[in-house]
């Protein structure tokens, strides 16, 4: 039973010794298999824990199995998911990272704030990590708490196993407390090799989704609205790019089968910190019964929001306190197009289970997600029920002029509202320096902010689930200013060809034309999605304040967000971490096809 | 709710607090000098990177005092939001910023050690090239006579805009010479988000052995259709087309019907290889597959083919059928 009981603190204590213990004593004592760059032994499910000032991390490869699969794994101190690597915010850490694979790795610190070059991503913060070679990140003094993650940032290598959870303990007494203080990392196994999934992706037609529309299927879809996918080259089942037909849905590295538990005694508070390490999946999480108060969102604090479920997209954290009351609850990690589930199981004795519910009807896309959401009558509503734009005489505060001048109006005229006159890529639409070419295949034609969008599949269902609008620092943000500039970035890309990009350029096209900020500029920053799936976007080494009508100085900061389809988030900036950033979708291989850029943030001498 | 207790601190702004947001033009005449409506201002932004960061100390404070009539919209910012700020205007980065590549790592590692990791970066990201392999048709085709064969294969090599692309066709009968092959060796260069434009040669493998010049297009058609039109010139000028079209029917996640059809078309009588001027033959076949895995899906169908005007003609002067119906069984695969 052992190996079940992932989570239990007695359980990380011991184990941190037996880690400490290895590393300080190599070379004398025997080695575990994962220290001696052994291949191909078998890779433990869960994780150690490791902390203190410095700490070894050891990357190798293995043989994982859950279930029914298995297959070559990238392991990290012979764990898949990686150690916990426990932090102290105010003290300083070296983590030592030492590559026993034949090839270049690399691990990216997801959310902490530190000195770009230990950020972890070869090419643009440091060269890499050789074979053989051990890289120490010596990063100075902890400026947050929180829950983050680590993981690769080497070609594919986070698809297969190299990833793991941080936890950054506050300096002083922690706002929340709880009991007991899980980890629920979710992320994905398949047994197939990234780059297979990667080619599979590029050959392939929707190569690993078997919910498409047939004639036999029963979606609830007219005729008229399949000719109308059929004829815009689209698919409403294009829900998620790899899916349960290879992956089997993992939470901290145990697949539905494997009967992962969380121990509590009724009446305890329980603080799971749920971390989305997959390569490409975004997670519905509930617990049936159970009310789950949301903390934290991407490491930091906000006010506390009660909420029956919550979508968790790719890189993102959320921390929920639950108070359990019965035997055993079921945690359900629905993958977003329904091809599978993570499941564990809060119980109060091990053994004790309760219903696993089944996998929801699969989710279709809609007009929204096509960019026509400003057609939709309840947003144009909202646009104009707040003030009457001609009675005040702001008739020229037209849509099109709000911080874009030279594009032309959305046309919201009845004639767009009609399918046939519809136009799914009307690039006059977009701005110059984004180029429409065979990358883009899809422009929004009225995208709208859908920050109150809880996400695919989860707008019907009747019960609260939590929405960025929602969120709201605890704390108060510390740069008061408002932003002196906009800026404007579309997410671009071609479903048939799979290619992905920002504003229409893969990153090897626009490798040498970086994203500038001034030092310490504020700047709001629009993403815009001219596509139809979902992009978790993510900024190293800064946190953004999401544009989502909490008052600006409670504007929750994030590292990573979702910019849903057809749809557009708002960010404020403070450019206040010098140095050159990575900035991309993080979907493994939306960011493999392109959908990448770099990011540089001048010094406060200016810029070389 | 204890929680509750615990988390929320003694802060007294509350998101309703803030919102009594300032007007939107009053704001720009803090942060842009006596410009005109916020509106027309965008374009003179663009220009002038430095008219908004010439006054980053303006904090909320200041704008909060400001008289406020209406609430801030930002329009399709944030539809059914209330912000208590207006978006700021558009612009480049101030020159501060600085320019070019993105380098801050070289002055920690050296330009020398950055250099392979950063080309590796740039080829991960949207650099890579793949090569890929289908046999659309490859089959067993019954009819009267002697049975026959035929094979309907492509591939490429590339990336996401240009690539190497190669076709092979033929088709014989068991027992005969064979009847008609060909191969092409075309550069395929993406015009649209659907469409290649194909350009290269054929090369005829059997009678006359005849060598054109191709131009084509392959691609997807609205509805879905798979398109692959090309025109050919030959080494002796005679001028020829071919279009084929495919549509995939799913019926269920792995049995698909695909009805196919292909016409050919010729400017001018070519009379050693058969063909009349005009409408030359017309190909039309439905084939029932069902995919074990995506890339291996084993068919049966049916394929009828006729022969036209000035080479039904020829047809019927040596002898032939100028209707052919084929039962096919065969296999689509790609790798």
């Amino acid at each position: 039973m052992t190996g079940i009981f992932k989570s239990s603190r007695g359980m990380h204590v011991s184990r941190r010794h037996f880690i400490q213990g290895s590393a300080i004593g190599a070379g004398v004592v025997a080695m575990p298999a994962w220290a001696r760059g052994m291949p191909h032994g078998p890779v433990r499910q869960g994780f150690d824990e490791v902390s203190g000032r410095s700490i070894d991390l050891t990357v190798g490869t293995g043989r994982f199995a859950t279930g029914g699969r298995s297959g070559h794994a990238i392991a990290v101190n012979g764990s898949v998911p990686g150690p916990l690597v426990r932090l102290k915010e105010g003290e300083p850490v070296r983590l030592n990272v030492t590559n026993t694979l034949d090839e270049d790795t690399s691990i990216h610190w997801h959310g902490l704030l530190l000195p770009f070059q230990f950020d972890g991503v070869p090419g643009v913060s440091f060269p890499g990590i050789k074979p053989g070679e051990t890289f120490t990140y010596d990063i100075p003094a902890l400026r947050q708490a929180g829950t983050y993650w680590w993981h690769s940032h080497s070609g594919l290598q986070e698809q297969a196993g190299h990833y793991g959870p941080i936890i950054v303990d506050p300096a002083g007494a922690d706002p929340v407390q709880a009991d007991r203080d899980y980890v629920l990392l979710l992320s994905e196994f398949t047994p197939l090799h990234p780059h297979t999934i990667m080619a599979k992706l590029k050959k392939g037609e929707e190569y690993f989704n078997r919910q498409k529309t047939t004639a036999s299927d029963d979606y609830p879809l007219t005729a008229e609205e399949r000719r109308m996918w059929a004829r815009m080259r689209m698919m409403p089942t294009d829900i998620a790019d790899v899916t349960g037909s290879t992956y089997t849905y993992l939470i901290n590295g145990h697949g539905p089968a494997d009967g992962l538990e969380y121990l509590f005694r009724p009446g305890e508070r329980v603080r799971l910190r749920v971390i989305n390490g997959s390569a490409m999946s975004f997670f519905n999480i509930r617990i049936p019964g159970v009310r789950m108060t949301v903390v934290a969102a991407d490491g930091l604090n906000v006010r506390p929001v009660e909420v029956d479920e919550f979508q968790i997209g790719t890189a993102e954290t959320y921390d929920v306190v639950v108070e359990p009351t019965g035997e055993a609850h079921t945690i359900v990690a629905e993958a977003m197009d329904r091809s599978g589930m993570g499941v564990a199981t809060l119980a109060t004795r091990p053994g004790a289970r309760a219903p696993v519910p089944p996998l929801r009807d699969p989710v279709l896309l809609t007009m929204t997600d096509m960019g026509h959401g400003g057609m939709d009558h309840s947003g144009m509503d909202h646009g104009g029920g707040e003030v009457d734009h001609a009675a005040t005489g702001h008739a020229g505060m037209d849509h099109a002029a709000m911080g874009h001048g030279n594009r032309p109006a959305a046309n919201a005229g009845s004639s767009a509202m009609n399918h046939g006159e519809m136009k799914m890529r009307d690039t006059s639409r977009l701005p110059p320096d984004v180029k429409a070419g065979p990358g883009v295949d899809m422009v929004a034609a009225m995208p709208i902010d859908r920050t109150d969008f809880p996400g695919l599949g989860l707008d019907k269902v009747k019960h609260k689930v939590l929405t960025y609008r929602d969120l709201a620092a605890l704390e108060p943000n510390d740069d008061p200013r408002p932003a002196s500039r906009s800026m404007e970035i579309h997410l671009t890309g071609n479903m048939e060809r799979y290619m992905w990009s920002f504003d229409g350029r893969k990153f090897s096209a626009v490798s040498d034309e970086p994203v500038r900020f001034a030092y310490n500029e504020r700047v709001r920053v629009k993403l815009v999605n001219d596509t139809m799936m979902a992009h978790p976007i993510h900024l190293h080494g800064h946190f953004f304040e999401l544009v989502n009508g909490a008052d600006r100085m409670h504007q929750p900061q994030k590292h990573t967000v979702i910019v849903q389809p057809g749809g557009t988030v708002t960010f404020d900036l403070t450019a206040d971490e010098v140095g050159d950033w990575a900035f991309h979708c993080h979907l493994l291989y939306h960011m493999h096809a392109g959908m990448f850029q770099v990011v540089t943030v001048a010094g406060p001498e200016g810029a070389a | 709710m204890r929680l509750a207790s615990t988390i929320l601190l003694a802060f007294g702004a509350t998101p309703a607090a803030a919102q009594h947001d300032h007007h939107q033009h009053t704001h720009h005449e803090h942060t842009d000098h006596q410009q005109g409506p916020a509106e027309s201002e965008v374009p003179d932004e663009a220009e002038h990177p430095h008219a908004g960061h010439a006054m980053p100390d303006v904090d909320s404070a200041a704008s909060k005092d400001s008289p406020q009539s209406t609430p801030s919209l930002s329009g399709d910012v944030l539809q059914g939001l209330r912000l208590d700020i207006p978006p700021p205007p558009e612009a480049a980065p101030p020159v501060s910023a600085g320019r070019g590549p993105a380098r801050a790592a070289d002055a920690v590692w050296g330009a020398d050690a950055m250099r392979a990791s950063r080309e590796a970066l740039k080829n991960d990201h949207g650099g890579q090239a793949l090569f890929w392999f289908q046999g659309d048709r490859v089959e067993y085709r019954a009819r009267k006579g002697a049975d026959g064969y035929l094979w309907d294969v492509q591939g490429w090599y590339g990336g996401d805009v240009d690539k190497f692309w190669f076709k092979s066709e033929g088709e014989g009968a068991f027992g005969e010479d064979v009847e008609d092959a060909e191969l092409q060796a075309l550069w395929s260069h993406a015009i649209g988000p659907w469409w290649d434009l194909q350009t290269g040669v054929r090369q005829d493998l059997t009678g006359p052995r005849r060598t054109h010049f191709v131009i084509g297009a392959q691609g997807l058609a609205p509805y879905l259709f798979e398109v692959d039109a090309a025109a050919f010139v030959s080494n002796r000028g005679d001028v020829t087309a071919r279009i084929e079209a495919e549509l995939d029917q799913r019926l269920t996640q792995r049995l698909i019907l695909q009805p196919r059809a292909e016409i050919a078309l010729s400017a001018q009588d070519i009379p050693e290889l058969a063909v009349g001027a005009g409408l030359d033959h017309v190909e039309a076949g439905v084939r029932l597959r069902y995919e074990i895995t995506p890339e291996f899906a084993p068919y049966v169908g049916v394929e009828q083919e006729w022969k036209v005007g000035g080479t039904a003609d020829f047809a019927r002067a040596d002898g032939e059928d100028t209707s052919t119906t084929s039962v096919v069984a065969g296999v689509r695969f790609w790798f």
